[in-house]
């Protein structure tokens, strides 16, 4: 079972589900992550964190510790 | 003419504003809106003999409140706010490309029993991306009134106007996505509880946002049992597989996804954008981070290159006009009061235009292009560090040169604690007007006879002091008193776009204008305060002290004039005062001169050089010229000389007067920004007091550490 921080750059999965804190999944469904939805890696900042990836249109930019309750099936 | 009111709402960077500003035009102003931090202007325009009144709500991605700031627009627009009247028309931008995120948003606007109008924008970014979206069956599909626009190129805005006008009366939107039935009836029951305190769409709120701020505010103000019967409620739905927040998520993105089927078309593949291609570098790990040190660099130097010639001629203006002022009047306190309270407080404070403008200017393009959020994560991880977030980077920065636009600048920090922390510490970041009093003492005491790297070296670390102490105050105050759940990150990386100058302009020209109004009044009254304190009494037993002092510089008799001069200033108020502080100074192994010299430049640091030059009876020196400052050094250096202690232990009482000058927040510009920024004078108060007593104690402990120091090495 793969989660979103642990994506390798330029891999693209498919979001299985969304856990953790009920604030941080809220904010994630706002703003387009969702079941179903396919997501892709572009890149992670110098320090190694936060990541950044891409959801439909949409580029977002979030930290390890918010993306790791994030279950991805890799495609 | 009837009025209507339009509440203008969209997800951030759908171009809102640009829509905001082309339908208002010049009938715009920052609207009073008690108890919110966040600016929201208003504007007007008239179409088919309707005269709108247009509110630009703060960006948002949904309506479930956070935030006090985000609770006000959520109850402007249920008309829960006695003030503002409720909007006859909710106006929803969204961004073509990006349909299906930014509706999520729309479905909230229609469950608020208002007619909504649907504006899709930038409809031709889309379009060259491969994405063709229909109106008229966007608009079936809703239910909606959808006008396509560009508001960029004011195309589609007279359509937009007739449907807001058309919307008003009309029926409000009733085929939004529905909640699964236990959710609506658990909804009920809350609101039912709660004996009609709140409308249904709050009570939805209350149930569906986990921590949210209705059930924060809702479980402390209302009698216990709420918090109870809440969280049944949510186990209930959870035990159903309807638990919340994902119930909300998905119904609303299911209906989203059937309203959008035929109206959007797609690409077969999605087509590299440049946006894209511009990350791949932008966001590099090692390229990006270049690309932004060298931006960096690039503001900073124009800062300080362009803004120094401006400065200068506004020195050069304030001096021409104080010579002005003292040919043309008599000797008195009104000419003093004129030439060296009003004239130098409002020089004092217009002199921080060019260096806000310029920032300002470079922020309103970062920020417009979208570079701005790139340099936030870049910036993150070092920045979490101290507690706060990659967009406190940039504030932080520029305050090296100047914190009064590095306070201005953390409006692009939403999350409210991280914003306050990174405004408390931005004074610390030694800044360029605590440049002076390093140079002097520096170039007075630690010049000859010392090895040539000396004087750099502890330039440099003045510097230091500020940079480690700013991260660390920030994180202790994240610790304990703006303490609060870790913000969370998750931001947008926006599409990059050709800055609009209209846009830049507008932004640099506000800020310029806002710091004027609001920071000026405050500083020019400090500074008139502080002169008054230095100019009273006026005379002694001899007769007026100016009048004497015009006379003696008459006769060129300088040094007696400048004598005359030193003892006005000590037997002034604050003199006085610095004269029976002395024992608190002592500690820190200062006299009264130094504390008079301190307690004068509490309104502006820069004053220090002139006011020591004056005490030490040299006459006002000018802190810029390099050679007036080499000889007050020695003038100092030779006072010190001839007390033993001061003699023994000179280089700890320099250095402490450095490190207090180093942690000191003295400048009444930026604690007039932090009061305005914070909308309260409870936290420059704060930062005041404890940037003082900061540098009290670190005045105090460099003196005597270092007295210890030059003990022991003999």
């Amino acid at each position: 079972m793969t989660t979103l921080n642990q994506l390798r750059t330029g891999q693209r999965a498919r979001i299985e589900s969304l856990a953790g804190d009920a604030a941080l999944v809220q904010r994630l469904y706002e703003i387009g992550l969702l079941e179903g939805e396919e997501v892709e890696l572009l890149g992670v900042a110098p320090l190694g964190d936060p990541i950044e990836i891409r959801v439909g249109n949409t580029r977002l930019s979030l930290r390890r510790r918010e993306a790791v309750g994030v279950e991805v099936e890799v495609l | 003419m009837s009025k209507v009111t339009v509440a203008l709402i969209g997800n951030p960077n759908t171009g809102k504003s640009t829509l905001f500003n082309a339908l208002s035009g010049l009938r715009q102003h920052v609207g009073n809106y008690p108890g919110v931090t966040v600016e929201m202007s208003t504007g007007r325009f008239s179409h088919a003999g309707t005269e709108f009144e247009i509110i630009d709500l703060p960006g948002t991605y949904s309506l479930a409140p956070r935030s006090p700031d985000e609770m006000v627009a959520v109850d402007l627009l249920l008309g829960r706010r006695p003030e503002n009247p409720r909007p006859d028309v909710i106006l929803s931008v969204v961004d073509a490309s990006n349909l299906n995120r930014h509706l999520y948003l729309t479905t909230q606007l229609m469950e608020l029993g208002i007619p909504v109008v649907l504006a899709v924008n930038m409809i031709d970014v889309a379009k060259s991306q491969g994405i063709l979206v229909d109106p008229v069956v966007l608009a079936r599909d809703t239910g909606l009134r959808v006008v396509p626009i560009q508001a960029n190129r004011g195309t589609g805005l007279d359509e937009l106007r007739t449907a807001l006008n058309q919307a008003v009366g009309a029926k409000s939107p009733t085929t939004g996505p529905q909640l699964p039935e236990p959710v609506e009836a658990e909804t009920a029951a809350l609101e039912t509880e709660l004996k009609g305190l709140i409308p249904r769409f709050l009570a939805r709120r209350l149930l569906l946002d986990v921590g949210g701020y209705t059930e924060e505010w809702l479980t402390t103000t209302s009698r216990n049992g709420l918090k109870d019967h809440l969280l049944a409620a949510r186990s209930r739905l959870s035990e159903a597989g309807l638990g919340v927040p994902g119930v909300e998520a998905r119904t609303r993105y299911a209906w989203i996804r059937t309203a959008t089927a035929k109206a959007v078309t797609n690409p077969p593949s999605r087509m590299v954008t440049w946006s894209d291609r511009l990350d791949k570098v932008l966001t590099h790990r090692l390229w990006g981070t270049l690309i932004f040190l060298l931006v960096m660099f690039i503001v900073f130097q124009t800062i300080f290159v362009g803004a120094e010639p401006v400065m200068d001629l506004i020195d050069d203006g304030t001096s021409w006009l104080v010579g002005q002022v003292e040919g043309n009047l008599p000797v008195g306190p009104f000419r003093s009061l004129l030439s060296d309270g009003i004239i130098k407080g409002v020089g004092g404070v217009i002199i921080f235009l060019p260096q806000i403008l310029i920032l300002f200017g470079f922020i309103a393009i970062l920020e417009d292009c979208g570079y701005m959020a790139r340099a936030a994560f870049l910036m993150d991880r070092l920045m979490s560090r101290c507690g706060l977030s990659g967009k406190s980077f940039i504030p932080l920065l520029s305050s090296v040169a100047c914190a009064v636009p590095g306070v201005m600048a953390t409006r692009v920090i939403e999350n409210r604690r991280d914003r306050l922390a990174t405004i408390v510490v931005a004074p610390l970041m030694s800044c360029s007007a605590r440049l002076p009093v390093y140079s002097l003492l520096i170039g007075a005491f630690m010049t000859d006879g010392y090895p040539w790297w000396v004087p750099g070296l502890m330039m440099f670390a003045m510097y230091m002091i500020g940079f480690v102490t700013a991260p660390l105050v920030a994180l202790v105050l994240k610790r304990t008193l703006l303490k609060g759940a870790p913000p969370l990150f998750v931001m947008e990386l926006p599409a990059y776009k050709r800055p609009s100058l209209l846009a830049i302009g507008r932004r640099m020209f506000g800020a310029g204008w806002a710091f004027l109004r609001r920071a000026g009044t405050f500083i020019l009254a400090s500074m008139i305060l502080v002169w008054a304190l230095l100019y009273f009494p006026d005379r002694d037993a001899n007769g007026r002290y100016d009048q004497r002092i015009e006379a003696l510089r008459n006769e060129e008799k300088d040094d007696e004039a400048n004598k005359l001069r030193s003892e006005w200033q000590r037997d002034s108020i604050l003199g006085q005062t610095g004269q029976a502080l002395e024992p608190a100074f002592k500690p820190l192994g200062w006299d009264w001169r130094i504390g008079v010299a301190t307690l004068a430049s509490f309104p502006a640091r820069e004053v220090i050089v002139g006011t020591l030059g004056i005490i030490y009876e040299k006459g006002e020196v000018d802190a810029g010229d390099e050679e007036e400052r080499k000889k007050l050094g020695e003038t100092i250096r030779a006072d010190w000389e001839k007390d033993p202690m001061r003699s023994k232990y000179r280089i700890p009482v320099a250095l402490s007067v450095m490190v207090f000058f180093a942690l000191c927040c003295q400048c009444a510009s930026t604690l007039a920004v932090i009061r305005r920024e914070t909308k309260s004078w409870s936290w420059p108060a704060f930062t005041f007091v404890y940037m003082t007593v900061l540098a009290y104690i670190g005045a105090f402990l460099t003196f005597q550490i270092g007295r210890v120091i030059v003990d022991l090495v003999g």
